[in-house]
């Protein structure tokens, strides 16, 4: 019997179900006769199975992501990068560029320190260490603009179904966007129009679980650029 | 015999609390917990790469909690800034006491930070501490199978009272401090502390009267969290 509504937030310990009908998923466990939930996030009912989407928390890498990294550390072979998750990724020389880069030449020249890159992670092994590389469509070291940071959940509602959200705001704004699965979004633009699409961004990022979203973004983007947009 | 406590409160009644997260953007998670005078704020920071390396583990990632006492939160003198023996206590038994509901299996080789510090106390800052440092880790996004809800049962002159003031722990009397951390859903205490004489029987019944509040302090900490998000 349920205990809780779909689409509800709930915190660690709350009962979510009673008896054995439901089946715990991500985000949940099994108390005895109970459901629980085992953070905080936004119940999701799906037949027989319950989970949790969570509402915040640390970006959790994957292979095939798209990132943004800055540039925290240079070794002998490559960058450390923070992409704002529990481990830094690693960006080796060979992945760095197509072109050919001599041992020993100064890394710094290529990507300075605090710089920006979008990459891709191509490998997250057991240990913890992620690899990333430059080489790849889109993917390249980041010059002028400038980077947000959001939740790395609110990401898909950032983008939108098949990108309709980011491309309403790249119209508006004629800025060129691109958003990292890790929450760091890089925005490039007249001034002015920064301003405003890093407004719009941050409006998805504290009101992204609200429904009626697009529409609320909509609003904002028509009444700041005096654009007539369509969705 | 205390019959009547020196605020006027019920035996059973802890002081007014209130509860918020979210309140420091720079962390990954956030409270603030008042109980009384005695407010708490908590910061937790990621799981992330700690320094000294070789406190990390690779079976599991490490908690790190530190307590400390804003100077001017005491009651009137400066309080000394810095680790000392009573704050490295309490550092010990608040990582302690969260570590139990933590699931920090899936981030090995790095740490997670709580920083707690108290800008106002009138007696129960321990307790504050562990539940705003609960409610930050939720906060975070982390795995908890529950929260973890710290209050304190004290004797005062052989009266079982819930929630201490300053005012009580220091009466003209034999008084027993008994700070207590519970996990609600399955009533186990994961801190428990003495300071005073009290007989088995009447520790079983403090246990009744903190659990019963825990569960009070629970909702609040629930409606904290949820309201976040309206």
């Amino acid at each position: 019997m349920l205990k809780c509504k779909d689409k509800e937030i709930v915190v660690p310990g709350e009962v979510l179900c009673e008896g054995m009908d439901f089946l715990p998923s991500h985000g949940t466990y099994r108390d005895d006769k109970v459901i629980r939930s085992s953070m905080v996030g936004m119940v999701n009912v799906d037949g027989k199975v319950i989970k949790i989407m969570p509402t915040s928390g640390r970006y959790f890498p994957r292979r095939g992501d798209t990132i943004i990294g800055r540039v925290f550390d240079i070794t002998m072979n490559g960058w450390r990068l923070n992409i704002n998750s529990s481990y830094p990724a690693f960006l080796t020389m060979m992945e760095a560029s197509s072109q050919f880069i001599k041992k020993g030449s100064d890394l710094s020249r290529i990507i300075p320190m605090e710089g920006y890159v979008v990459g891709k992670i191509t490998n997250v092994t057991g240990q913890n260490l992620i690899d990333v590389t430059l080489k790849g469509p889109g993917l390249r070291k980041l010059d002028g603009g400038v980077v947000i940071n959001v939740s790395s959940s609110k990401v898909p509602r950032i983008i939108g179904r098949q990108g309709s959200m980011i491309k309403l705001i790249k119209e508006a704004t004629g800025c060129f966007i691109t958003v990292g699965q890790n929450g760091l979004v890089w925005l490039s633009g007249e001034a002015e129009n920064e301003v405003v699409a890093v407004k719009a961004i941050e409006l998805i990022n504290s009101d992204g679980h609200k429904s009626g979203l697009t529409d609320q973004v909509k609003k904002f983007l028509e009444k700041e650029t005096g654009k007539k947009l369509e969705v | 015999m205390y019959k009547k406590r020196l605020d006027g409160r019920k035996a059973s009644e802890f002081r007014k609390t209130s509860a918020e997260v979210g309140v420091i953007k720079n962390a990954v998670g956030s409270a603030r917990f008042q109980m009384g005078k005695t407010s708490a704020y908590a910061a937790v920071y990621g799981p992330r790469e700690i320094i000294p390396r070789h406190k990390m583990s690779a079976k599991s990632g490490v908690l790190r909690c530190n307590y400390n006492m804003m100077p001017f939160s005491g009651m009137g003198d400066r309080v000394r800034p810095g680790n000392n023996r009573r704050s490295t206590e309490i550092s010990y038994v608040t990582e302690n006491a969260l570590l139990p509901v933590l699931d920090l299996k899936r981030f090995p080789n790095s740490g997670v930070d709580v920083f707690i510090e108290l800008d106002q106390t009138d007696a129960g800052s321990r307790c504050a501490g562990i539940t705003a440092a609960s409610l930050a880790l939720a906060d975070a996004g982390f795995s908890m199978k529950d929260l973890v809800v710290a209050v304190a049962v004290g004797s005062v002159d052989g009266t079982l009272v819930v929630d201490l003031s300053y005012e009580e722990e220091d009466y003209d009397a034999p008084v027993a401090d008994i700070p207590f951390a519970i996990i609600p859903s399955t009533g186990e205490v994961t801190l428990l502390q003495m300071d005073g004489k009290l007989s088995q029987e009447t520790l079983m019944k403090a246990y009744d009267l903190a659990k019963k509040a825990a569960d009070e302090i629970y909702d609040i900490m629930k409606s904290a969290l949820k309201k976040r998000y309206d």
